[in-house]
């Protein structure tokens, strides 16, 4: 039996750019930044007081006892895959839920949750915290509600590979679909940590940029004054789906999910390997996957986050994989980084570039890093034909997801 | 305080819990049955009734309290 082809139907997502994938594309387009300064009082002694926060807070779509139960990560994965369920049309359609099945994952999960529950028990004793307090934060929450929502019977799965989520959770719903065990997959990935102590982590790390007196510009990729990431909130969520249902029911489809490359480094805990090698080989065996050639790929979606190391490594480990044909870009110059919710934010963009030939611009990119020998969509939109798109997502812990998207 | 009192203090509970409209809240109304509170948001109201009636209401006890009559006999019984 041949191998059964993965095509996109529906796309859903709520982001510092906008409250649905419309309003963040047409945002990403116009060059848009979504990060601003944290206002609250619990940044005030932070090294870090910016961030990338919702465009649309979840509670102005979701009803107020839903939101009691609900950790914000878990709200805003239910808001995105309503919205790709309905992009997909298929709200209401009877598909048989057990051949739906449901990927998504969440960087850190529901620790905003956690810290706020430990709160309640210090201040007022254990009978106080929530009896909601698990399901809120345990890390497949956001699968399991999404799967409740949609009535998926075929599975509900958590991928948690950090910064890599996103994607992974999208290449396991590949797989899922391409075994049989699966007609419909909806996958993505969900964050929200603007909270005082990941940030306090992040920061320690030194991995997130302090230049807090111009949050717009905080987030640039590439560029010699990039000092780390800026961390965003929100989720992404896709509807895959085998061809052959797609067609028989008369889907519009967006793309194909061609091919993904999953590889671990085995390096080190946070740093990413120094030449790259698991980077290269992920993007690799995408390519391999989705049996095309390399130049084949035309546009790249990059993970580039803003990092000092992490994004000249990129580079090479795409030059080394793909030549230096492809035109570039870092939406996460407007978006910030979502953490476990980028690579399914970032796949989304992908699969609009090739819908409607146009690269997202990079924003910020002043003065390109010197190393940076690649044709990168600096601070405009680039209209370009694009058979062929990859999307890169690295993450802490060695774990490196490359997706090939292609035209339906 | 009166049983009229207390089911209307039992009201602005169960709307602030689990958004039950405070007009379906009766005493001869079950919880699970008629206003759809399940067990977590059940433990809620409990803890939340505890707090505003001033009373105790144990675990095993808990279980007794099919209708919205049955726990205002109980605060009332205990306040």
């Amino acid at each position: 039996m041949s191998r059964s082809d993965v095509v996109v139907t529906g796309l859903g997502a709520t982001t510092p750019l906008g409250g649905d994938v419309a309003s963040t594309w047409d945002a990403m387009l116009a060059g848009r930044s979504g990060v601003g300064p944290l206002t609250q009082e619990w940044a005030a002694q932070l090294p870090v007081r910016i961030a990338a926060q919702l465009a649309v807070d979840p509670s102005e779509v979701l009803d107020r006892v839903k939101m009691r139960r609900l950790d914000r990560s878990e709200a805003i994965a239910i808001i995105a895959a309503r919205q790709a369920w309905a992009d997909a049309g298929l709200a209401g359609s009877g598909l048989d839920g057990e051949r739906l099945a449901v990927s998504v994952g969440s960087g850190i999960g529901g620790a905003t949750t956690l810290l706020a529950q430990d709160d309640i028990l210090e201040a007022s004793g254990p009978r106080r915290v929530s009896p909601h307090t698990i399901p809120m934060l345990m890390p497949n929450g956001p699968a399991a509600w999404v799967g409740l929502e949609l009535g998926a019977k075929a599975g509900v799965h958590t991928v948690a590979s950090a910064c890599a989520t996103g994607a992974e959770a999208i290449a396991l719903g590949l797989d899922i679909i391409r075994s049989g065990r699966a007609d419909v997959v909806v996958a993505g990935g969900t964050e929200a940590v603007i909270h005082a102590l990941p940030i306090a982590g992040f920061a320690s790390m030194r991995a997130m940029s302090t230049r807090n007196d111009e949050p717009e510009r905080a987030s640039r990729p590439w560029d010699t004054g990039r000092d780390g990431f800026v961390l965003g909130e929100g989720a992404g969520v896709l509807v895959l789906e085998r061809a052959e249902h797609a067609a028989a029911r008369g889907a519009r489809v967006y793309a194909r999910l061609a091919g993904a490359g999953i590889t671990s480094d085995a390096y080190d805990i946070v740093q990413p390997h120094a030449e790259g090698e698991g980077a290269i080989r992920a993007i690799k065996k995408a390519i391999a996957d989705a049996d095309i050639a390399r130049e084949d790929i035309v546009h790249v979606n990059a993970h580039a986050t803003s990092t000092p190391v992490g994004d000249m490594l990129e580079i090479g480990a795409l030059r080394a994989a793909l030549g230096d044909h492809p035109v570039l870009t870092a939406t996460k110059s407007m978006t910030g980084h979502l953490l476990g919710a980028a690579g399914a934010l970032e796949s989304i963009a992908t699969i609009l570039s090739i819908r409607d030939g146009v690269v997202p611009p990079t924003i910020n990119l002043d003065e390109p890093d010197a190393g940076l020998d690649m044709d990168v969509a600096a601070h405009k939109a680039r209209h370009l034909e694009i058979p062929a798109a990859l999307n890169n997502a690295f993450g802490f812990g060695g774990h490196n997801v490359a997706l090939v998207f292609t035209r339906p | 305080m009166t049983r009229d009192e207390i089911t209307a203090g039992l009201a602005e509970i169960l709307e602030e819990v689990a958004g039950v409209n405070p007009d379906d809240v009766a005493e001869g109304k079950s919880f699970t049955d008629d206003l759809d509170v399940d067990s977590l948001s059940m433990v809620e109201v409990v803890v939340a009734a505890e707090e505003k009636f001033g009373v105790k209401i144990p675990d095993n006890e808990v279980q007794n309290l099919k209708t919205v009559g049955d726990a205002v006999s109980y605060i009332e019984a205990q306040s």
